[in-house]
Formats: C-alpha cells, sequence, structure tokens
C-alpha cells in the first residue's frame, strides 16, 4: 500500500511462552484491542517497524504531491484547479500527520527526509509512474486514493494510538478525493468527446496494475506480514485488501463505460469476488528498487526542494532565536 | 542545521467545548506555530480557537504511575451524577 | 440625445467590464503563480501556507470573472475568460505576473500585492455596487490572513540570517517597479470612482506606503526610492513577456480540445 514491503526484524513470531513478562504484558494490550501511546513500553522492533512503515506512508503522501502538481497548473477549468489543488494540499497535510504521529515514537522529521532524500527510505511505487494526460487526474483519485482509502480505513483500528488517530482524521479528508477524481472521469465518459474517452481508457490503461501493486506482494511472498499482523500494526493481509479493492472498483468502472487491461478478470460465482490475472511481479520489485520511470525525478525534485528551502529555514530560526523574548503569539 | 521546534496543537472545535490535542506543527516561533497550526487542522474549518505550546515544556504523567495517580479515583462513584439517585420526576437532571 | 445616453451607459457597462476583469485576472495569475510552487516550497507547512493562498486567489478570481461575464452579457462564463482570452486581453497587474524566482522573490511579490489587495478589498466593501461589495466582503477575510502571512516573511528574511536578508532587499528591490501600477488610475477607473462603485487608488496609496515602510523597517530592509521610475501596462493589456507562457500552460487543455467538457 502507501507502506508495502515494511521490514519488522523478525525471523519468527514469539510464543507466549518465549516472551518476557514485558513482552506478555504487551502483547495482552495489543490482544485486548488497547492502543498503545508514545510513552507506553513497547519492543524496539515494534518501535522500529512503526517507524518504517509510517514513515513510508508520510513519504508516499508528500512524493504523491508530484504526479498530481504536474497538472495543477494546467487544469482546463477553474473549478478542476480547485478540486485539484484542495487536494493536493489534502495530501500534504496527510504527509504532516503522519510525520507527526511517527514523531511520537522519538525520531525528527528532518532525519526521515533525509532517509527519503538518500534513498534510504521508500515511498509508495505508485508515485513513480507519470501522469500523462488530464484523465490521469481522475484515475489518480479513482484508482490511486481509492486503492489508499481501503488500505487506510483497516488502519485506523491500528495499535499505535497516534497512528490511528491520524490515520481516522485521514480517511475523514479522503473521502472527497476518490469522488472527485472518479466524477473527473465520468464527465469526460458522458460528456466528453471521442479524444476524451480515450484519454480515459488511456489513464486506465496504464495505471490499472500499479494501483493492484500498492498493495504489496503477495501472501506468500511477505514475509513481514505476519508480525504486523499479530502486533495489529497491520490489520488485514495484503492480498485480502486488493481483492476487496477489485471486488469494489469493477463495478464502477462498468457504470463508466471502460474497460481493465486484464484478460483474465471475471467475476467468480462460487468464491463470489473478481478473479483476475497476475501482476507483473517483476515489475513491481525493479520499481521499488528504484527503476521505475520517475524514480530518480521524485526524489530529485523533493531534494531539491528541501535544499534549495534551507536558507529559507534557517532565517526564519535566526529571526526566532533573535526574538525569543518578544514572540509571544 | 537546526531544526524547526515542535509544537503540540489544541484547538477548540466548537463554542463551549474545550480545546483537544489534534497532532503537532513544527515552527520557529509560537506565532508562525499558530499559522502552521490553522493551515494544517482547520483547513474544513474544524477550529474557533487554537492553543500551541512547545513540545517540550509539557511534562506527561509516566505510564508506570498510572495506578497511583488514576486508580482511586474509580472508588470515588460520588464524583460522578449517576451515584445520586433522584426521583423519576426529577431524573433528567 | 437618445443616442448619446446610450453612447455613455454603454461605455460605463464596458467601464465596468474592464474593471471587473482587472479585479479578477490578478488573482487568477498569482495563483496560476503559486500553483507553480506546488512540490517545490521549502518546508511542509509552506507547501500548505501557499496552496491556501492560492485557493483563495482562484476562488476570488472565479467570482469576479463571474461577475464580469454577467455584467456583459455576452455569453461567456467564468472558465471561458480564463481560459480563452489571450495576453493582451488580460487585465491584471503586471506586478503578479513577474516570476516566482527564489522564495524571497515570491513573497516580496506577494507581499506588496497583498497590502494593496487588502485596503483595495476594503474599499469596495463600500462600493455602490452590491455584487462587488458582496465578493470583496468575503474575499477580505481572506486576503487580511494572507497579508499577516506574507508580512510575516518579509520581516523573517529580513531580519534572519545575513544571506536571508541580501536576497530579500534585492527581491524588493527588484520588484518595486511593479508597485507603482497599482496606483495609477486611468479613464476608466476615475470614471468608476465617481460613480462610487470603485476603489480609489489615490486614498490607498498613502495607507500602502505606510504599511510598507513600516514593515521594511521592522525588517531591516532598505526602503527602495520612493520616486523610482514604475512601470505599467498591465491594466491596459500591455503585458510582460511571461504572461504569454503562463497562459500557453494555463489554457493548454481549452485549447487543444476547444469546446470540450471537463
Ligand atoms: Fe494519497
Ligand atoms: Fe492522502
Ligand atoms: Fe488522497
Amino acid at each position: 500500500m502507501y507502506a508495502q514491503m515494511v521490514d519488522t526484524g523478525v525471523k519468527k513470531i514469539k510464543t507466549l511462552e518465549e516472551m518476557t513478562q514485558e513482552e506478555q504484558a504487551f502483547q495482552k494490550k495489543i490482544d485486548d484491542e488497547i492502543k498503545i501511546e508514545p510513552k507506553d513500553w513497547m519492543p524496539e522492533k515494534y518501535r522500529q517497524t512503526l517507524i518504517r512503515q509510517i514513515s513510508q506512508h508520510a513519504h508516499s503522501e508528500v512524493v504523491g504531491m508530484l504526479p498530481e502538481g504536474n497538472w495543477v497548473t494546467r487544469a482546463p477549468t477553474l473549478k478542476r484547479k480547485l478540486q485539484l489543488m484542495a487536494k493536493i494540499q489534502d495530501e500534504a497535510g496527510h504527509g504532516l500527520y503522519l510525520y507527526s504521529a511517527c514523531e511520537t515514537l522519538g525520531v525528527s522529521r528532518d532525519d526521515l527526509v533525509e532517509d527519503l532524500h538518500s534513498g534510504k527510505a521508500k515511498y509508495s511505487s505508485i508515485f513513480n509512474y507519470p501522469t500523462l494526460n488530464w484523465a490521469d487526474m481522475g484515475a489518480v483519485g479513482w484508482l490511486v486514493d481509492g486503492a489508499a482509502i481501503v488500505n487506510q480505513v483497516v488502519l485506523q483500528r491500528t495499535s499505535y494510538g497516534p497512528y490511528s488517530r491520524s490515520m481516522i482524521r485521514i480517511c475523514k479528508e479522503e473521502s472527497f478525493h476518490q469522488r472527485q477524481g472518479y466524477e473527473i472521469l465520468l464527465t469526460m465518459m458522458r460528456e466528453g468527446n471521442d479524444a476524451q474517452k480515450q484519454m480515459v481508457q488511456d489513464a486506465i490503461d496504464r495505471l490499472w496494475w500499479p494501483s493492484l501493486m500498492m498493495f504489496g506482494p503477495r501472501d506468500d511472498d511477505s514475509p513481514n506480514s505476519q508480525q504486523s499482523l499479530a502486533w495489529k500494526i497491520k490489520r488485514q493481509s495484503n492480498d485480502e485488501l486488493r481483492q476487496r479493492f477489485i471486488d469494489q472498483t469493477i463495478p464502477q468502472l462498468e457504470v463508466l463505460g471502460c474497460t481493465v487491461p486484464d484478460p483474465d478478470l471475471k467475476w467468480n460465482e462460487e468464491t463470489g469476488h473478481y478473479d483476475f490475472g497476475e501482476i507483473q511481479w517483476q515489475e513491481f520489485y525493479q520499481v521499488l528498487k528504484g527503476n521505475g520511470p520517475c524514480n530518480r525525478d521524485r526524489i530529485r525534485t523533493r531534494k531539491k526542494a528541501i535544499d534549495d528551502g534551507a536558507w529559507v529555514r534557517e532565517a526564519a530560526l535566526a529571526h526566532a532565536e533573535k526574538h525569543r523574548d518578544s514572540n509571544a503569539a | 542545521m537546526k531544526h524547526w521546534p515542535l509544537y503540540e496543537v489544541f484547538i477548540r472545535s466548537k463554542h463551549g467545548l474545550s480545546h483537544k490535542h489534534v497532532g503537532s506543527v513544527h515552527a520557529t516561533d509560537a506565532k508562525m506555530a499558530i499559522d502552521n497550526a490553522r493551515d494544517l487542522y482547520t483547513r474544513r474549518s474544524e477550529g474557533v480557537s487554537i492553543w500551541v505550546i512547545p513540545s517540550s515544556e509539557i511534562t506527561a504523567s509516566i505510564p508506570g504511575d498510572k495506578e497511583a495517580l488514576f486508580d482511586p479515583a474509580e472508588d470515588k462513584v460520588y464524583r460522578h451524577p449517576s451515584f445520586y439517585k433522584l426521583p423519576a420526576e426529577v431524573d433528567q437532571m | 440625445m437618445t443616442i448619446n445616453m446610450d453612447t455613455q451607459s454603454n461605455s460605463q457597462s464596458e467601464a465596468l467590464y474592464d474593471y471587473l476583469l482587472r479585479l479578477g485576472d490578478s488573482p487568477l495569475i498569482l495563483g496560476q503563480r503559486l500553483c507553480e510552487w506546488c512540490g517545490h516550497a521549502p518546508a511542509l507547512e509552506e507547501e500548505i501556507a501557499i496552496m491556501n493562498i492560492g485557493l483563495d486567489l482562484i476562488g476570488q478570481c472565479r467570482n469576479w470573472l463571474e461577475l464580469a461575464a454577467k455584467t456583459a452579457d455576452n455569453g461567456q462564463d467564468a472558465d471561458k475568460l480564463a481560459f480563452t482570452r489571450d495576453a493582451h486581453q488580460y487585465r491584471n497587474l503586471l506586478i503578479v505576473e513577474q516570476p516566482n524566482g527564489n522564495f524571497a522573490d515570491t513573497m516580496a511579490r506577494q507581499y506588496f500585492y497583498d497590502a494593496w489587495h487588502l485596503f483595495t478589498l476594503e474599499a469596495l466593501c463600500n462600493s455602490n455596487n452590491r455584487d462587488i461589495a458582496e465578493i470583496a466582503a468575503k474575499a477580505v477575510k481572506e486576503v487580511r490572513y494572507h497579508l499577516r502571512r506574507s508580512r510575516e516573511w518579509i520581516i523573517r528574511l529580513g531580519d534572519g540570517t545575513e544571506l536571508s536578508q541580501q536576497r530579500m532587499q534585492q527581491a524588493i528591490d527588484d520588484i518595486w517597479m511593479y508597485t507603482g501600477e497599482m496606483f495609477e488610475m486611468d479613464d476608466i477607473e476615475k470614471t468608476l470612482v465617481q460613480e462610487g462603485c470603485a476603489a480609489d487608488q489615490q486614498q490607498i496609496k498613502q495607507r500602502w506606503l505606510d504599511e510598507v515602510a513600516e514593515t521594511l523597517a521592522t525588517a531591516t530592509i532598505n526602503h527602495p526610492d520612493p520616486d523610482a521610475y514604475m512601470q505599467q501596462g498591465g491594466k491596459q493589456g500591455v503585458h510582460t513577456e511571461g504572461l504569454g507562457f503562463i497562459l500557453a500552460e494555463m489554457q493548454f487543455l481549452q485549447r487543444a480540445y476547444p469546446n470540450a467538457t471537463w
């Protein structure tokens, strides 16, 4: 998802007998659905896993501004421009909520951002794909935010209090993102000309598979998931969430009158779910590794923004320090 | 380079309610913290008043002290209105 | 006699139309410039703040252009006005089309405009044209906050580090020659001021100068020469080279797919 492959550093999950008393008490709280708060005792690996997951999530929100920012100066109407600006602004806000949650674990945002810029930290693979036409703004809202919402709704119940609370806040704001995306596509399909309809189909063709990749590797190939589920950092497996996303998206696709580029996609009466074809996992791992179409660009852009802004941040700090005493708001 | 300090943000969402912790922001001073909090936490007019306080100025109770601090209140039921049984006619109080 | 009356009221409504374009085009172009910052701001907090201000400005532009379209009653709407006029038909101030430059350049441009914008809107709240007064009353609250923020940045960067002071001074000096146009009233504005529906820039100018002098002093920035030569022409449709490129980008879809619904 926004956090696709989060290493827990755990080889094998401890049984209750293998746990220390502290660990047992901790696991009991988790099992009883009691939220873990910043000052509570927690296993170091739980803390580390949270830092990795929440920061990946935060980085994704921030890098995710770029493919949409790519079209904000070219939005076709004032209304669309306003909607897109409001959405991008929300995403920056989501980044801040999440960094703020992460900082309760004793790490600083600047250090997290440095890890992003050095390539040490990851962000969602989806944002390494380019946005090539205006319909991509619709497809991103509908598919990418849609996939994110499937994951985030579940994460509202994640075991770490600050993370859970930021998820609740984010989910409230996300609902408009997916709807505005879908509406962009629907308008183009229903009221648009042929060229616009082609744009929509083209956007879906390009973004469909990368959206499914957002949920991460298959459960069989996801060695860290078990521990994350036991700690209730994750609440549902990658495959479960991916299936839910597909099941709820295909009817919406049909309303649009579009198709997805998957010849194997069909409704399975027996399972009550859609069957779908094999994801190109090699592409997924390559994009994660840094070889997607936009990886270099995205990081270069973010790094440049923060580096170029250093003198501004420094000056603001210098000013505040000079006027420490007179600076009540 | 030194980092911008962290401020905790409290928002009063409606008149008559108390301020509630909503998260944190980075800012160089209290004034900027208010502006940043306004932009971040009240984009959908969620607030009528904002408090900010440097995170470093907050003293939190230690979880280990939880029993000493909070358990005694548990048997002081007289602090809760439902402790007082009133006749049905006035029980809406 | 009758014919004369008609021409007069015709030219009056043309003047009003032109004035509304002036009010709407400046926030549009400045909002568009602010959009260019998206993903590139010096801090995430600023990312949100800049987008906030941009949102306010484009929202205001939409109100003004809708009113302009209604006034002209020529089959236009706000989108047509925004996306199908060429540069010479744009009536924005030159200052708002100046490039973003570095953060000091952007804030200097913002601050000078915000101060003028706020005082102008305050005056327009008393316009005898009720539509104008209504739009201004809504915008004035937003712009008060814009000014608070940009003023603060002038002071922070001016009275910050040596480097930031130098950059802020340069930014102020560079943009200064585009400030004079804001207070230059041509016949269109003079007529409308007489009618009581436009803002009298003669009265705003002093307030603006006072505001700027105080802020620059606090920011330890040298005041540029008040008698410096000033550029003008934006309000009459004679722009700098930058506007053509702004429009080429902004209007791309409407130009490539004319009359499409989005
Ligand atoms: Fe997102
Ligand atoms: Fe988001
Ligand atoms: Fe979103």
